[in-house]
């Protein structure tokens, strides 16, 4: 069974072709502002590369930065209604309130509070304000708005009253597109609703983008199922990304650091992605990126998306290596960025940049030897040594245990990594530079729930553990996840301070192989 | 009589900025997070209220104090945020019980989300806040404040939730039950109420506050703010502010976490580095951080402060937000002349939480310690 891994990232699209575990080819296009024609390019350089019949083509995954591009950028946002259940509760911290200015008017800045909502422990903070829904719809209308968000207080514990105020919102709006704050995010209203917000906002680019993706394949020839990875390293289909762009926030560094683990075979480790102009590094556990324990910001907005936890250095194949008025060398932040291929010493450029110490000190054999031939000892050592601490208080600082943990370096600009760092072995695999296309190919489906459970009644933490183990397992078989493959990779349970009744919340999270019977072997 | 602005520290968003800041460090990793109320002071300040503080020495002593906090689970405050109004309700159903109106407000607890809320609640009673609380850091229960310490009786008192309700208790026969009370009345309100206690005078207030909390908690965040900004070391800039010391400096290896009696209680095992190598460090945790062992000794116990910061920014994590493999920096800071004395330390010593074989040495500013990381 063939699969095709796709990273369509800010600079580079890159592409893989997999038999198995076996990476069969690689290669990297610059990424287009059309998005389609980089990867149409990709596609097709891989494939002849591969020399593989398209038809054996069983599932093309796709992991994109195009999304959280849009938010960062604000480009392609469409206005959304935000509307919030909850009244009289959260009265005094309206929708967005929050957001950058600038990111808010992009989507609209129309939040409405509406009576409704629950309590911790189900009740009904009040009942739902239908009349008031009926009144946001004929607005809805008036405005000529065609998506919305529904957020309402405490529903990853309930989320009935979302549904009864999206039904009746398309009872007058038939054609809105609805998003629910209980299908995104979790506890933590503010984050969740401005999840929900941005994915509504994104729905409209979120349809053409899967689109054009459809079509990139569909014109190379290639009819088998696609899927998109979403930031914890596990896969949606076109119809999922449609509905859910804000999942995918975040997932080039999942992929990147989810195909160094599958290219070693090394499960705990740290990974060092080095591009042309910084360099990200994150722990591996188990085979997946440790998560980052606070709320992440996307474009300003803070949100409690499950993130990578990734470090990030101003140190890249581009970095400017300069010697100060002390001299001292130093290397970055500035960089050459995508302009590398021109402005570097070894591709005849005149600008002194890590690639060319590289070259320089024999570590790596690119461009023209002879261009940095004037380059003095001197200072390509003193850069060396430079980059080194760089990469080391980097690693150093993601290292998750005294143990000896391997280093895997990827991305193009990996080159600069040395063999060793401390203590440290550095591994580089086959194909590191198209690790993130790798870590793409080889995604995951996901099941997971996040509630808060009540220990009363006979109910004990394992019963409740176990039940939200059962339904996070049905929700990944659901999305597509081969049963006899599925294990839990998250189990949490954290007790809430201050309440009786021994009130806990527990976070579970599941994943499989792709079902299908294209499971790869464990 | 209040009112005169010469007399009066208005703060700005910057100063709400630092505030989160300083208040989740003075939080000794409970209180909860301050951010829902820094947003709502922002929301005060932009729709033209005033938040202001006025200095203990310019409080009369006859002046009428009402001191209130956030009562519940902090983490129901971060889904089912307050509706707003609730710690003004409070003032005026206390006013309207005892016939009296409230000249000042004052803080419960200067750590965590507890900053905030007399602040709002003051800026939309147009009252000020007293530059003071009552425990320089956070405490998990409401009698732990210098003010019940030290005598006051705080029935009768109010809460108020976001529907409307109104509940007062009218006499509890000591701190303890009121806290008990209390405690059973905002489970029914839906796990996060604000209660305003019986009003203090000006006098008790300027002898039994710990003083300028505020003015504090502000100077630690603006100096973590400043430290990052010249991308110096922000742990050693909230030491040197507050004569305390980095004690240790590690990873956190394990983390044990259970219920006892509605409270977070446990236990963050830390493997040193840095200047701590080959040492372990133990917190022992009951929603605040409470005590610091370097290999199985104490060395600092509650009521001085023990914080867990995040190495590479200086924020303070809370105990929920503890997680394994973290790198943290532990920080004592000493704690204020009021919470050592005797009857103080009867309250909010070891003995206090249950530590009965812990006995309490008050950590020296200049104490150095031994392995110190510093």
């Amino acid at each position: 069974m063939y699969r095709l891994g796709i990273d369509v990232g800010g600079t580079n699209t890159d592409a893989v072709v997999m038999h198995d575990r076996e990476v069969l080819a690689g290669v990297k296009a610059a990424t287009t502002e059309d998005v389609t024609s980089g990867v149409l390019e990709a596609l097709e350089n891989v494939l002849s590369k591969a020399g593989v019949d398209r038809a054996k083509i069983a599932n093309v995954m796709i992991g994109t930065t195009h999304f959280t591009n849009a938010v960062i950028e604000r480009k392609h946002i469409s206005p959304v209604a935000a509307i919030r259940l909850g009244l009289p509760a959260t009265a005094c911290l309206p929708p967005m309130v929050d957001w950058p200015q600038d990111l808010r008017e992009a989507a609209g800045d129309l939040g409405y509070l509406v009576r409704g909502g629950y309590e911790f422990d189900g009740r009904e903070i009040a009942p739902l304000d239908g009349e008031e829904i009926d009144r946001i719809a004929d607005d809805i209308l008036a405005k000529k708005i065609s998506t919305a968000s529904i957020s309402s207080v405490f529903s990853p514990i309930n989320r009935q009253m979302e549904l009864d105020a999206r039904d009746r919102l398309l009872k007058k709006c038939p054609d809105l597109q609805v998003v629910l704050s209980s299908d995104i995010g979790r506890i933590g209203l503010l984050e969740r609703e401005s999840a929900a917000i941005m994915n509504a906002s994104l729905l409209a680019l979120s349809a053409r983008t899967v689109d054009a993706f459809a079509g990139a394949l569909k014109s190379t020839g290639l009819h088998c199922p696609f899927f998109i990875t979403q930031n914890d390293g596990t896969l949606m289909d076109a119809a999922m990304v449609k509905r859910f762009p804000v999942l995918t926030f975040a997932s080039g560094p999942t992929n990147s650091m989810r195909g160094a683990a599958f290219l070693t075979g090394i499960k705990n480790g740290i990974v060092v992605d080095i591009g042309g102009t910084t360099t990200d590094v994150g722990a591996l556990q188990l085979g997946f990126p440790r998560q980052a324990a606070t709320v992440v910001d996307i474009g300003g907005v803070r949100t409690n998306f499950r993130m990578p936890d990734v470090f990030s250095i101003g140190l890249g194949g581009g970095s400017l290596v300069r010697r100060g008025p002390d001299g001292a060398v130093t290397v970055g932040p500035q960089s050459v960025g995508y302009r590398l291929t021109r402005e570097a010493l070894v591709f005849g450029g005149d600008t002194l940049t890590a690639t060319d110490i590289a070259v320089a000190l024999g570590e790596a054999d690119i461009g023209d030897k002879s261009r940095i031939a004037s380059v003095d000892a001197d200072l390509a050592q003193g850069a060396r040594v430079a980059m080194t601490a760089m990469l080391e208080a980097a690693v150093e600082r993601s290292r998750i245990s005294p143990e000896p943990l391997p280093v895997i370096a990827v991305g193009g600009g990996s080159i600069l990594m040395p063999n060793r760092l401390g203590d440290l072995e550095v591994l580089r695999p086959d194909h590191f530079a198209v690790a993130n296309a790798v870590g793409a190919a080889i995604a995951q489906i996901s099941g997971e729930v996040d509630r808060i459970y009540s220990l009363e009644n006979g109910l004990t933490r394992e019963s409740c553990l176990k039940q939200a183990e059962e339904e996070a397992t049905e929700k990944a078989i659901g999305a597509g996840a081969d049963a006899a493959t599925i294990e839990v990779i998250e189990r949490e349970d954290v007790p809430l301070a201050y309440l009786p009744g021994n009130a806990t919340r527990i976070h579970v999270k599941v994943v499989g192989e792709m079902g299908g019977g294209d499971a790869l072997p464990a | 009589m209040l009112s005169r602005p010469d007399k009066l520290w208005t703060l700005t968003e910057a100063d709400i900025e630092a505030l989160e800041i300083g208040s989740a460090i003075l939080g000794t990793g409970g209180g909860g997070n301050p951010y829902i109320g820094k947003l709502r002071a922002r929301q005060a300040l932009r729709a033209g209220h005033t938040l202001s503080v006025i200095k203990m020495e310019d409080l009369p002593d006859d002046a009428k104090v009402v001191s209130l906090g956030g009562i519940g689970a902090p983490l129901i405050s971060f889904e089912r945020i307050k509706e707003g109004r609730e710690g003004l309700r409070c003032v005026r159903a206390l006013e309207e019980r005892l016939g009296f109106k409230a000249d000042a407000i004052a803080c419960e607890e200067i750590g965590g989300q507890n900053a905030m809320e007399p602040l709002i609640t003051a800026s939309l009673a147009g009252l000020p806040v007293v530059d003071g609380d009552g425990m320089g850091r956070a405490f998990p229960e409401m009698q732990m404040t210098t003010y019940s310490i030290y005598g006051h009786r705080s029935t009768p008192s109010v809460m108020c939730d976001p529907h409307g309700n109104v509940v007062i208790f009218d006499h509890a026969i000591s701190e303890k039950w009121h806290e008990r009370m209390a405690r059973a009345c905002v489970i029914s309100q839906g796990g996060a109420s604000t209660l305003a206690s019986a009003p203090m005078s000006g006098a008790f207030v300027k002898q039994f506050s710990i003083p300028d909390s505020y003015t504090k908690a502000v100077a630690l965040g603006r100096a973590v703010i400043e430290a990052r900004q010249r991308h110096a070391d922000p742990i050693a800039a909230i030491c040197e502010m507050e004569s305390g010391r980095v004690c240790f400096t590690g990873k956190i290896k394990d983390l044990k976490r259970h219920l006892k009696g509605g409270f977070v209680t446990g236990e963050a095992i830390i493997e040193g580095f840095d200047g701590c190598n080959d040492q372990t460090a133990a917190v022992l945790i009951q929603n605040e951080n409470l005590v610091f062992k370097r290999d199985g000794v104490v060395e600092i116990a509650v009521p001085d402060l023990i914080i867990i910061l995040d190495i590479d920014t200086g924020n303070a994590i809370t105990t929920e937000m503890l997680r394994y493999g973290q790198r943290v920096a532990v920080v004592a800071l000493p704690c204020h002349p009021l919470l050592r004395t005797p009857e103080a330390l009867e309250v909010v010593g070891p003995k206090g939480f249950g530590f009965d074989d812990i006995a309490y040495r008050p950590m020296q500013a200049d104490e150095p310690t031994q392995g110190s990381a510093t």
